[in-house]
């Protein structure tokens, strides 16, 4: 009995102890690391299965998830239909806006006659549309977006691409819109969205080719559909966020104005969270442009099967060409929804019909001149070849000039890198027993935030593990961890350069915008010309990437300090250094760190597409899954991505919120 | 001038309206035969999509209407398995061998005809490289040289640039079968590997790569293969065959793969005479080569390409309808 009780209290002594010390600033952090570390010395007398879990003795997700997408497929329900069935019985409703937008844009309705509207008139509606919204800066830009598709001979891709997006954006926003409310609106609901919404924008999009090939079948509609799933992600996440910060005193204005349920979500709640909302339309118009290539590997036509077809065969320019109409597309309909969203109601002048409706009227008269001026000539209607321009010939002299001048001095560079740095590097990465890194994860969640996101963090790294694919998912864990150190030593100075001034910032973000928009296949062909198929091109191909939300959240974050902050310590007589490194650098590091966040889940986006270069690692597995069309492998292995992702994910945003808070930042 | 164009609406028109009488007299004169689309696939290399065009052209001749669909060349296999897409009409035995036997095996593809052309994968070298490396094309010759082709990566080892891992070659096996000093470094996609010999072959570099015949690439670059020995029956299963007796896999690859084409397995029901004009399709190595060239060296639109080679080929593609 007291041997019990000393014991016990020698127990909990040592836990009091060890709380004691997990607490000890300066202690406590470095703590997590003891499992690690002791795991990692440990690993001589691991068992095997603790280091590399066997392929053969793997837990068999793939078999599970492959039995499910097969009954999906095949088992009839009631014995007269199958789920495949329904699912294209869906699919096939999108067919029509898809025909009538894209044969009103490019195609024509040659059942009936009637020939595309003509670019010109295309391009001259752009404009008044834009001048309308904003003035003639908008109607510049619009309408040259437009001369820029026709003149440069995209039209009909431009157009057909156009069409995808005019239809999957409307309703991918519809469907995130209603996710979001109901989420926002249900408890129960909201704990299942979260962790989908998470899955949904985490897993490599490649790993949906093989089911979305089955459940709804390879054709121009798949492509849209494929593109409406991804962009609806971001809406729900926004729309749940817009709802759940609308503050008290707003609704309970409502309540007392009598609202109905109904008015208060379309009167109240939308209305007052329409800044967020706005951003998920936004994020949606970006994340269908985003899917422009990707969608056309299951069947959608236009600028992304062009572009595939111009790298494959070489002509880099052409791609490039392809690859700014894309970028182009994005400013134009992100500008334009924007401004339609900021456009208030104005005064109308009284008098007669053209006053009061000026731009009805010019509307109307461009219609009209462009109506007459195809019937005239052809070049109304769509440039022909020969009055096209191309800058394509350029552009390939320009990646040749610097394959030839630069590629010798950056393949000492290049060696040196691999030999010294990478090799070692990936080494290490495949040298650390899986239960160490799991350990490592569930140390730092359980210090964040307690067992559950120890679990949670822990549970992830051993789903990877256990798949049997852990040396596939250590590659990729090396090649974008060293993509990551290269993104900061970058992107924070590019960051901290851009944040000093408002010209700066918005010149750097509109790089940024330029580069996230711009199909990122096209970074792979010069990166091989430079650095020949290997990690180091695959990991610069990341970088130029990733590299896009550090520099974005730096400036963000540096931006985000409150100004008294730097009165204060101007008053407090610091000087511009200490300035920027005790005091806005630290005010902002929370959200560098989602910067961080956000860059690792870039990287794990472009090292699936990396493995068209070249790589070792998970991407290149689910690309053998493709060649065997095994859904089960593809959406295992896109999991495992995901959960990479994951992890840190969690681990970073929770750190973040708890430091935001200790500093009253949030 | 805008009577004349008044008029060529008109004439739209009425063409319009009289190529859908005609489908539908078309329609009722081939009986058996849907009114449907016919789903072609679009992959991204030239001759494919110029060859896909062509089929397309003489199909809408015969009264049929077609829908080319943009796909991935791997994914198409799993789409043609479900009737989504009706035909590929270019099967290339080495990069899709296994996804389009998987697929024939399962019983929901047809292997509807062998083209006349043949296939062959073997390590390939542009010409200059000749000159740094006498004695080649002999495969010996190469391996002497060997250092000449080595990276950081791969030294003091020649490295070797294969294909895509997922087309399954024995590239590795081989080079141990042969007591070769070289290392395969995998290339992720067929891109990846032009866009390294196109440096390469910039700078004159020596590089020696994974390449088949027929394709694009043999119009812009001069180059050969590498010659192994002769493949044999029983090279890839019996270690004693061959000079090293010990191992499998020490021999070159097969001189004429297949070049096949697949339709889906309801076609020969649904369109007898699509499948009748299908299985007759044949195309050579030069078919192949010219399709490619108009697109690549002559810098033609793939239609053009396509109306180009059915004008300068009509004997051999009338063959194929009648």
């Amino acid at each position: 009995m007291a041997a019990e009780r000393t014991l016990g209290g020698s127990i909990a002594g040592s836990v009091a102890a060890t709380r004691r010390l997990w607490r000890t600033p300066g202690v406590g952090p470095l703590l997590v690391l003891v499992p690690f570390v002791a795991l990692l010395a440990l690993k001589p007398i691991l068992p095997e299965a603790g280091i590399v879990w066997p392929r053969d003795i793997a837990v068999p997700f793939i078999d599970w998830i492959n039995v499910v997408v097969d009954v999906f497929h095949k088992h009839e329900i009631f014995g007269v239909f199958t789920v495949k069935d329904v699912t294209r019985a869906i699919a096939f409703g999108i067919e029509w806006p898809l025909d009538i937008v894209h044969g009103l844009l490019a195609g024509g309705f040659r059942s009936i006659g009637i020939p595309a509207i003509p670019w010109v008139m295309i391009a001259g509606l752009a404009a008044v549309f834009g001048w309308w919204l904003k003035g003639w800066r908008l109607a510049l830009l619009a309408g040259g977006c437009i001369v820029y598709f026709a003149v440069f001979g995209k039209w009909s891709l431009s157009m057909t691409t156009l069409s995808v997006v005019l239809v999957a954006a409307p309703i991918a926003a519809a469907v995130g819109l209603a996710l979001g409310v109901v989420g926002a609106k249900s408890r129960p609901f909201e704990r299942a969205l979260w962790p989908l919404l998470n899955v949904m924008q985490s897993l490599p999009h490649f790993s949906y080719l093989i089911p979305v090939a089955l459940f709804i079948g390879v054709s121009h509609r798949a492509g849209a559909i494929a593109t409406i799933l991804f962009a609806i992600p971001p809406m729900t996440r926004l729309t749940l966020l817009g709802l759940k910060g609308v503050s008290e005193e707003v609704r309970e204005a409502g309540v007392m104005a009598g609202c109905t349920r109904w008015q208060m979500l379309f009167r109240v709640e939308i209305p007052a969270a329409r800044d967020s909302l706005m951003l998920g339309v936004n994020q949606v118009i970006m994340q269908c442009l985003a899917m422009v290539v990707i969608a056309s590997f299951v069947g959608a036509k236009g600028l992304g099967q062009d572009l595939l077809f111009r790298l494959q065969s070489l002509r880099l320019g052409q791609a490039l060409e392809n690859g700014v109409a894309v970028v182009l597309m994005a400013v134009m309909l992100d500008r334009l929804s924007r401004a339609l969203s900021e456009k208030q109601p104005e005064r109308r002048p009284d008098g007669p019909f053209w006053r009061v409706h000026p731009y009805l009227m010019v509307a109307a008269l461009i219609i009209v001149v462009s109506i007459v001026l195809s019937l005239l000539t052809p070049y109304a209607q769509t440039l022909p070849k020969n009055a096209t321009i191309t800058t394509a010939p350029f552009w390939d002299m320009v990646v040749e000039f610097i394959t030839f001048t630069l590629y010798d001095p950056l393949s000492v560079i290049r060696d040196g890198l691999l030999v010294h740095v990478l090799i070692p590097l990936r080494t290490g990465f495949q040298w650390m027993p899986w239960i160490a890194v799991a350990s490592l994860a569930g140390a730092i969640g359980w210090r964040l935030a307690g067992p559950r996101l120890a679990a949670t963090a822990a549970g992830f790294v051993c789903f990877i593990a256990l798949t049997g694919f852990w040396e596939r998912a250590s590659i990729t864990a090396y090649m974008v961890f060293f993509a990551l150190i290269l993104c900061l030593i970058f992107g924070l100075p590019l960051g901290i350069w851009a944040s000093k001034t408002a010209g700066r910032t918005r010149f750097v973000q509109l790089l940024c915008d330029t580069f996230q928009t711009f199909p990122s296949f096209i970074y792979l062909i010069p990166v091989i010309m430079l650095f020949q198929v290997g990690d180091v091109a695959a990991i610069t191909a990341i970088v130029i990437y990733a590299a896009i939300p550090i520099v974005r959240y730096t400036i963000f974050g540096l931006r985000g300090v409150p100004n008294e902050t730097i009165e204060a310590a101007i008053t407090a007589g610091c000087t511009p250094r200490q300035i920027l490194w005790k005091v806005r650098m630290p005010l902002a590091f929370p959200e560098i760190m989602l910067g961080v966040n956000q860059t690792i889940m870039f990287g794990l986006f472009m090292v699936i597409i990396a493995a068209f270069i070249g790589t070792k690692d998970l991407g290149q597995e689910i690309f053998r899954a493709l060649t065997f069309a095994d859904a089960g492998k593809g959406l295992v292995i896109g999991l495992c991505v995901a959960f990479i992702g994951l992890t840190v994910d969690r681990l970073v945003v929770e750190w973040s919120e708890q430091r935001r808070r200790q500093l009253g930042l949030a | 001038m805008v009577g004349i164009n008044v008029r060529r609406w008109t004439i739209a028109l009425v063409a319009g309206a009289a190529i859908g009488l005609s489908g539908a007299v078309a329609g009722v004169a081939q009986a058996a035969d849907s009114d449907d689309p016919i789903k072609i696939p679009i992959h991204n290399w030239s001759s494919q999509i110029v060859g896909a065009h062509v089929l397309g052209k003489i199909l809408n001749g015969q009264g049929f209407e077609t829908e080319f669909i943009p796909a991935d060349s791997q994914v198409v296999y799993t789409s043609m398995c479900e009737g989504d897409i009706d035909v590929v009409h270019e099967v290339w035995q080495g990069a899709f061998g296994v996804a389009f036997e998987q697929v024939v095996g399962e019983g929901c593809v047809i292997d509807a005809a062998t083209h006349d052309a043949k296939t062959r994968e073997e390590w390939w070298y542009p010409s200059y490289v000749e000159e740094q490396c006498p004695g080649l094309p002999d495969w010996e010759a190469l391996n002497a040289c060997a250092e000449m082709f080595a990276t950081a990566e791969t030294a003091p080892k020649g490295r070797f640039l294969g294909g895509p891992v997922d087309w399954l070659k024995h590239d590795a096996e081989r080079v141990e079968g042969l007591g070769m000093d070289f290392e395969v470094v995998n290339a992720g996609s067929a891109a990846a590997i032009w866009a390294e010999l196109a440096s390469a072959f910039e700078r004159k570099a020596p590089i020696v790569h994974f390449n088949w015949t027929p394709n694009f690439i043999e119009a812009i670059y001069d180059g050969k293969f590498v010659e192994f020995p002769e493949y044999g029956e029983g090279c890839k299963d019996d270690p004693a065959w061959g000079p090293n007796p010990d191992m499998t896999y020490d021999c070159g690859n097969p001189k004429d793969g297949y070049l096949k084409i697949g339709v889906w397995k309801g076609m020969p029901d649904k369109w007898p005479t699509v499948y009748a004009i299908v299985s007759k399709m044949n195309l050579t190595n030069l078919d192949i080569a010219v399709m490619s060239k108009l697109v690549d060296i002559d810098g033609m639109e793939v239609e053009e390409a396509a109306d180009k080679w059915l004008a300068d080929n009509e004997a051999k593609w009338m063959s194929w309808v009648n």
